[in-house]
């Protein structure tokens, strides 16, 4: 029986540094757009430079009619279709290139080939396209009146989907006495992965495949969308993603790009290539994060909250995504809203509107940020209202950590773990007595001091009858692992997940070494190449770990038990006397290294024994968790901001965080993706926007205008856990990669209003902007004005 | 993106680059350090069918003090600025107003030159240099004219630079040792373009600045005549009623950011 290596301290819950990291930290990576091949053909696109227009023509320069490509001259590339089984849900085809219409700026509508990308832009800004205009819908509020412009002829309005849940509020109508109601937006946002969009692709006549390297986080899925739209085989389809420079869900989507790069190769007999410029990736991906709630809370005047009540729209831009459609946000947005609190009434409805805008894509968080900062923001205005610490009313109203496992009024069948304790110790960290003591002496420099918090709980590794329920197409099974033992004793793993900086192949080899004792040095992880590893929906929803590090585990253990069974013949002992641990085969009588077992069964199996398993070492195990509802993370934090009354400038002068993501595998890794989650988060909460005019021409193409967090941004973390392992998951395992952005605007939002709270104003918009925050400032002022008149 | 297509030309002296401008076929650019310019060509902003490369030209990279003025030569890059190459407290002010200017690795390469000559109204030099006093050297065909700095930048990336002119270097007024000076910048995050700026310096005569407009920089005389009152505060209320007889064109917020940086310039000086 294997019971692993733990002993060496490098297998579950140490601080073992990322392997990948020596050849990041030298510049050694190799990433898509590091690829040349003799011969190849850059592409560059061009884009509309309009929101909403029927195309009239397209003219292709003089003399270069050959390089420059248009829908009518790639019949056979199909226009990407995301279907969803969701009730209603219109899905709006998205064609690689333009056809009749463009419905965003960005929108590409041409494709120009040449030796450089320089040409290539030279061609495309030479071809002429001539747009017959039409007006935008550019707000999704707007985009519900009757008298909307139309983006899609073939629909009746402008509603992608519609999710409705009502419910009885006359139940709690003699306990609830307080009800606030309030308002809120969050901004559209571009995610920024350091690296941008890449593809490079061939076609291999020797393999009959067209083979492209691409920065994806989802290879198999690239594939399959390829073959479908491209008419061929998956056969004939090899994806790979080589190292990927950070993704947040832009690249779990198959971009117009992709296909584009996979019809051209075949076409022009050429290597082809596109890097995504960072101009591009922030036009045509602002596409994320758009909310708008009206939301209303219901509690007993103790602040004990019974019932929440809200209209959520969501921006999911011009067109349905593959495979995870536009309207994954809305039904997420439905079933996360309530948060971990434990309401009796819950009545929400979410739209989720077209507009002329890049399609929405999930952004790291996936509509958790927007509602935990709907409700958390409104929550602390309650608090505000009855003069109560906001902290009480969270620990009050959540669900009790013995009532666990749960089932949540929003459906959500919550697994183990302690919410009011992470508030309870959050609060402690950021010394809120210290700072309400302090809030009554005026800072030396004139500005106000805030605390505020967030805390939320998270659907992680969720699976199977999750996505099935959100009707989308590709929904995930069990996951798989292969292990095979190299002849000296080493160990290839090979994962259908991609790891675009969560360090997987260090996480993924202390999950080996956690079994089999293998020194995780010598655990090659294979990932991200269709080729090479077994079938996977990806890397998304903070999976990977609990999925790929299960079927991992459970891999492991198999190999072990055809080790076992090599390893008692070579010692001469029963099988019940050896087991595998540190290592290697041990039995009371001496040990048979891995090496051993290796030469035996490659190159000396006339050593075999009768009984070995003819499946050899090399092993291939599905995992999926039972029930696979999901694993449920969750976090409190609490921040410490100053505000400028004057300029309305908002510093971070303290981040405290606590968290409980189960079972930690490598706490230091956990630690890295929550303080960048975290700093993601403020990007959210007080710099990234992507804003539109009237027109819907977008007013931030370049990091000029749009703001991202830097080191000069990001405060010094303060991080403690918990670990509250889930029952469901191999080790109690739970998915940490999304967290850290989730409660940050509402943490941030909150200690701001706790800061102006002297003077009533709130800020209810992200990013909270120095000009927004002054807007509060001026209606609270004007208010007042107002009433002492 | 990349560059539109343009000839490069590297020159080693201020004649081979005056000769390249007068033989130039089409628009012609002048390039040092290429922070502004490099990012507008790769935007296809900025479309020059010559770039005339000056980042090796002898002569222009020198920091001298002569009688009452310091005359920096164009190359001269921020971050020798930031170093503390400018003597004095003219130096000292510039080290304030070069160790804001973007980050470090763009400070390496940008130049005082440069940034004037391209007159961003958001960018440090247009507003700190109006406010510090003095002018620009440039050199034409027919040799060397001097311009002061006010009068001299006329619009967002408006200069009065001949098509046909370098600019050589600025002079800079020697402070005494009794100036004052306040410089506030108001921007989202350090390192990013600012969105008011506040300059005050009180040497000779005092001068204040009101930057990061829509256009050039400008004086408030009103509140240099208070300055010269021996006035050592400003209200932010006093300071939108000065900055508004202007007419910038301010929103609200914008008055009031600007009201602010020189509220907080004057503070800053009287520190």
């Amino acid at each position: 029986m294997a019971d692993g290596g733990a002993a060496d301290g490098q297998g579950i819950g140490a601080r073992v540094l990322r392997k990948e990291d020596a050849r990041h930290l030298a510049g050694r990576g190799k990433f898509t757009s590091d690829f040349r091949r003799p011969g190849q053909q850059e592409m560059a696109f061009v884009r509309s430079p309009v929101a909403h227009a029927r195309l009239k023509s397209i003219t292709k320069p003089a003399g270069h009619e050959a390089a420059v490509f248009t829908a009518t001259d790639m019949p056979d590339m199909l226009p990407m279709r995301a279907p969803s089984r969701l009730p209603g849900y219109k899905a709006a085809d998205y064609p690689a290139l333009a056809t009749e219409k463009v419905r965003f700026v960005g929108e590409p509508v041409a494709v120009c080939v040449a030796d450089t990308r320089a040409e290539a832009e030279d061609i495309a800004q030479a071809v002429q396209v001539e747009y017959d205009e039409l007006p935008a819908v550019v707000d999704m509020l707007a985009a519900k009146a009757d008298d909307a412009p139309q983006i899609h002829e073939e629909w009746d309005d402008n509603l992608v989907m519609e999710t409705f849940a009502d419910d009885d509020f006359g139940k709690i109508a003699d306990r609830a006495t307080v009800v606030v109601k309030r308002e809120y937006r969050m901004a559209r946002q571009a995610m920024n992965p350091m690296e941008g969009k890449a593809v490079f692709a061939e076609w291999d006549d020797r393999a009959d495949q067209l083979v492209m390297w691409t920065s994806t986080q989802v290879p198999h899925l690239i594939r399959t969308g390829l073959a479908e739209f491209l008419g061929l085989e998956q056969r004939q389809v090899r994806v790979i993603a080589p190292d990927v420079g950070g993704g947040f869900g832009c690249k779990a989507l198959l971009q117009p790009e992709e296909v584009v790069a996979g019809w051209m190769t075949r076409h022009l007999e050429a290597p082809v290539r596109w890097i995504e410029d960072r101009r591009e990736h922030l036009v045509t991906g602002a596409n994320c994060r758009e909310h708008h709630y009206h939301i209303t809370m219901h509690a007993t005047p103790e602040g004990r909250i019974l019932g929440l009540d809200c209209d959520v729209t969501v921006d999911a831009g011009a067109y349905s995504v593959y495979p995870f459609t536009n309207g994954l946000e809305g039904a997420m947005a439905h079933g996360n809203l309530p948060g971990p609190y434990d309401l009796e009434v819950y009545r929400c409805r979410t739209q989720t509107m077209t507009t002329n805008k890049p399609p929405l894509m999930p952004y790291r968080g996936v509509a958790r940020p927007g509602v935990c900062y709907a409700v958390e923001m409104t929550l602390d205005a309650l608090a505000r209202e009855i003069g109560v610490e906001a902290h009480k009313i969270r620990a009050m109203s959540m669900i009790k950590e013995s009532a666990l496992p749960f089932m949540s009024i929003a459906k959500k069948h919550f697994d183990s773990g302690n919410y009011a304790k992470s508030v309870e110790m959050v609060v402690d960290m950021i010394g809120l007595d210290e700072i309400r003591a302090a809030q009554n002496t005026p800072a030396s420099d004139g500005r106000l001091t805030g605390v505020g918090m967030g805390s939320y709980v998270e659907q992680t590794a969720h699976g199977t009858s999750v996505f099935a329920s959100w009707g989308v197409a590709m929904v995930p099974g069990y996951e798989q692992a292969t292990v095979r033992l190299t002849p000296d004793g080493g160990l290839e793993l090979r994962i259908g997940v991609q790891s675009h900086g969560q360090g997987m192949e260090t996480s993924m080899a202390q999950m080996a070494n956690e079994v089999l004792g293998i020194d995780p040095a010598k655990v090659t992880v294979t990932h991200g190449d269709t080729g090479l590893t077994p079938y996977s929906t990806g890397t998304y929803a903070s999976r990977s770990m609990v999925m790929a590090g299960g079927a991992t585990a459970r891999a492991c253990r198999v190999l072990a038990e055809r080790m076992e069974i090599i390893g008692a013949h070579l010692l001469q002992c029963e099988r019940a006397e050896v087991s595998v641990r540190g290592g290697k085969v041990v039995s009371g009588k001496g040990d048979v290294s891995f090496a051993e077992i290796g030469r035996v069964w490659y190159l000396n199996p006339d050593e075999l024994p009768d009984d070995v398993d003819q499946g050899g070492v090399e092993v291939t195990m599905g995992y999926r968790p039972e029930p696979d509802s999901g694993a449920f993370t969750y976090a409190s934090h609490a921040c410490k901001v100053a505000v400028d009354i004057d300029t309305g400038a908002v510093e971070v002068l303290d981040y405290a965080i606590v968290e409980d993501c189960g079972t930690m595998v490598n706490p230091m890794i956990v630690e890295g993706q929550t303080y960048g989650g975290a700093t993601q988060g403020i990007g959210t909460a007080l710099l990234e926007e992507s804003p539109y005019d009237a027109f819907g021409n977008p007013g931030a193409s370049t990091f000029a205008d749009y703001m991202m967090p830097g080191a000069t941004d990001a405060p010094h973390f303060r991080i403690d856990h918990m670990e509250s392992p889930s029952p469901f998951t191999e080790y109690g395992i739970k998915g940490m990669g999304e967290g850290g952005t989730i409660p940050t605007p509402a943490a941030i939002g909150n200690a701001i209003n706790d800061a102006l709270k002297s003077i009533g104003a709130e800020v209810n918009e992200t990013p909270f902007t120095p000009r927004r925050v002054r807007a509060a400032i001026e209606a609270a002022l004007k208010n007042r004005q107002g009433e002492a008149a | 993106m990349k560059s539109a297509k343009f000839d490069h030309q590297r020159t080693s002296s201020l004649e081979d680059a005056l000769a390249a401008l007068g033989g130039a076929d089409g628009e012609a650019r002048i390039m040092g350090g290429g922070q502004s310019l490099g990012p507008m060509m790769n935007l296809r902003l900025a479309q020059p069918d010559l770039l005339i490369d000056i980042s090796r030209v002898s002569g222009l990279d020198g920091v001298e003090e002569t009688a009452g003025t310091i005359r920096i030569g164009a190359r001269v890059t921020h971050a020798r600025i930031e170093d503390g190459e400018v003597p004095g407290v003219t130096g000292a002010y510039m080290r304030t107003v070069a160790s804001g200017i973007s980050y470090r690795s763009v400070r390496n390469r940008g130049t005082i030159g440069g940034s004037v000559a391209h007159a961003d109204p958001s960018a440090d030099w247009p507003s700190a240099l109006l406010a510090l006093g003095g002018g620009v050297v440039i050199a034409g065909q027919d040799g060397e004219r001097r311009t002061s700095f006010d009068g001299f930048q006329t619009g967002p990336f408006a200069t009065g630079i001949g098509y046909q002119e370098i600019l050589t270097g600025v002079e800079l007024p020697t402070l005494g040792a009794d100036a004052k000076w306040g410089y506030y910048k108001v921007n989202r995050k350090p390192g990013e373009f600012a969105d008011a700026i506040g300059a005050i310096v009180i040497g000779a005569e005092p001068r204040a600045v009101c930057g990061a407009t829509e256009s050039a920089p400008f004086r408030v005389p009103a509140i240099e005549e208070k300055l010269a009152g021996g006035v050592t505060e400003l209200s932010i209320s006093d300071a939108r009623d000065m900055i508004s007889a202007h007419d910038p064109g301010f929103d609200d917020y914008e008055l009031q950011i600007h009201a602010v940086a020189l509220s907080r310039a004057v503070g800053r000086a009287f520190a």
